[in-house]
């Protein structure tokens, strides 16, 4: 680890001192490595007002300080929003979870074996370098939104489950402003600068994830495939809310992780499905519109096949096409 | 620089470089060897010890951070003369062969169990409200300790036996 001068952050202009760290649990990883070597930390888990869970209206308001044990297990939350619950603990582990925060999950990096290895070319560690993934090792890579310039994907399932929900980031600036950013709109794709990933200036603060009212009486489910049972980097992940009347899908939101530099989200595909009587021929007829043809890699071209498959499987278990039961299946009141 | 936490009961003052992290300020400034360096980045859990009663990787902590907090290491829930209910576990069931990753395993293993009576859910309890300390909610919730020996069913039997005493 290269060394940096530390400062412990007592009100919030102090975030300009350095780089925020909060749990530590991606930045100090990164640090050991040389990936990222900043100058000074600012440790801002000392700072008053971004540690709890507010009601909102009623949706919730939830400081970025908020660990991802406490946020899974709010109770407000496993009653109104369960996805996010199921989708938090779905990752990582509980030794990590309990010291990892909401700011802190959705600014995490990318998890290409090539951006932890600083004797390869990566545009996203070093723009203008290269990118050694191409026609490197590439499993873990995007299938949706990449650029001739990095083909990575996003790894955090929280930030799946809020996309789904239609969260909000709360931002506050050096200029004492704070602004609510949808989270469709909080990542930006790699295009000509993969180190840029998302909306956020040099100072600003991520103080809360702002949720909006629970969507009572749809399903929603989170489901994550990976190499191993648990403890692993989602191949695929699916965030879906469904409100159903009778057999008939009458309203729904679905997010897509680990194939795109962000939770990936598709219209079309909510728009095939919508006001549609749940079938096997509909839910085939989506995942036509979700796959894409080709992979951007030839090692992400079994997510084409496990992206549909798992869509499928999805959308039954949210439509009681296929049996309910099963671990990661959650109703709300 | 300076920071001031209390390991096992006991308040510590240490001087050190911003750098350091929590493992290493308990092995090699502190003497308390039981807390184990294996990946050093979050992935084995060897290091699991007790922040402030929750269970965290100390690789993953840096000292400055806690000034003023409350650590709980292996050293501090039994001795070779008063073991504690999950140390006996291991060694009736025999949880181990290399035991490198033991004292992370029964750190784990003791705020898991707290987790659980506290009501907790886990990724495989089938609704969030209430669960149960089966063997797949037990390989659930102790995901985050690796065994390089693969000594899993046995580290299993003794966290439930174990559980059963502390009942
Ligand atoms: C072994 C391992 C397995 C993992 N598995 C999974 C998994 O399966 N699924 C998953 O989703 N995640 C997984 N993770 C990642 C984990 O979820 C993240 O490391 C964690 O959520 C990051 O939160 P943190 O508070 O520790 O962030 P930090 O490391 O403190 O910070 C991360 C970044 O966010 C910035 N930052 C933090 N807070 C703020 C703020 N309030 N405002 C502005 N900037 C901020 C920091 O400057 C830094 O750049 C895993 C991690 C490890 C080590
Ligand atoms: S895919 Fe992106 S993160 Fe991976 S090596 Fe290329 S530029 Fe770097
Ligand atoms: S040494 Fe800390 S998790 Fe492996
Ligand atoms: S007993 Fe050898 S690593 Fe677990």
């Amino acid at each position: 680890m290269r060394n940096f001068e530390y400062h412990l952050a007592s009100s919030f202009k102090d975030v300009t001192n350095g780089q925020i760290i909060a749990g530590g649990t991606n930045l100090l990883d990164l640090m050991k490595i040389q990936v990222m070597a900043p100058d000074a930390l600012v440790d801002i888990t000392r700072l008053d007002g971004l540690s709890d869970i507010q009601v909102e209206g009623k949706g919730l308001r939830i400081g970025a300080l908020v660990t991802n044990t406490a946020l899974a297990n709010d109770a407000r939350v496993k009653a109104g929003w369960p996805l996010l619950s199921r989708a938090i603990l779905a990752g990582a582990s509980a030794q990590i979870r309990n010291k990892a925060t909401t700011g802190g999950n959705l600014l995490q990096r990318t998890r290409c074996p090539y951006f932890y290895d600083t004797s390869q070319s990566c545009n996203k560690r070093n723009p203008g370098d290269g990118c050694a993934a191409k026609g490197g090792a590439g499993r873990m890579l995007a299938l949706f939104g990449t650029s001739e310039h990095c083909l990575a994907a996003h790894p955090s399932d929280m930030a799946v489950a809020l996309t789904a929900l239609e969260a909000e980031v709360e931002i506050y600036n050096a200029a004492r402003e704070t602004r609510r950013v949808r989270m469709q709109e909080f990542y930006q794709g790699p295009g000509s600068r993969p180190d840029v990933e998302n909306v956020l200036g040099k100072d600003d603060l991520i103080t809360a994830i702002v949720l909006p009212p629970p969507r009572s009486g749809e399903r929603q489910i989170y489901r994550k495939v990976r190499d191993r049972a648990s403890y692993a980097f989602a191949l695929v992940s699916i965030a879906g809310s469904v409100a159903m009347r009778g057999e008939t899908i009458t309203d729904l939101r679905l997010a897509y992780g680990s194939v795109a530099p962000h939770p990936w989200t598709d219209r079309d595909v909510a728009r095939i499905l919508k006001n549609q009587k749940a079938s096997n021929e509909l839910f085939q007829r989506a995942a036509d519109a979700l796959v894409p043809e080709t992979a951007p890699h030839p090692d992400t071209d079994y997510k084409r096949i496990l992206l549909r498959r798992t869509f499928i499987a999805t959308m039954r278990q949210l439509t009681g096409l296929s049996d309910p039961e099963g671990s990661d299946i959650a109703r709300t009141n | 620089m300076k920071t001031t936490i209390i390991v096992n009961g006991r308040l510590h003052d240490i001087e050190h470089d911003a750098r350091r992290t929590l493992l290493e300020t308990l092995r090699d400034d502190l003497d308390l060897a039981g807390t184990k360096k294996g990946c050093d980045h979050g992935q084995c859990g060897a290091c699991t010890v007790l922040l402030n009663g929750k269970r965290v990787n100390a690789c993953l902590c840096l000292t400055a951070m806690h000034d003023g907090d409350q650590i709980t290491t292996i050293e501090g829930i039994g001795s070779s003369e008063r073991l504690s209910a999950l140390q006996k576990a291991f060694i009736e069931k025999d949880g181990y062969q290399c035991g490198y990753c033991t004292p992370g395993q029964i750190m784990s293993a003791a705020a898991m169990l707290r987790e659980l009576r506290n009501g907790a859910p886990s990724y495989v309890s089938e609704d969030l409200e209430t669960s149960e300390l089966s063997d797949s909610e037990m390989a659930e919730r102790m995901s985050g300790n690796l065994c390089r020996c693969s000594a899993y069913p046995l580290i299993r039997e003794a966290i439930a036996m174990a559980a059963e005493v502390e009942k």
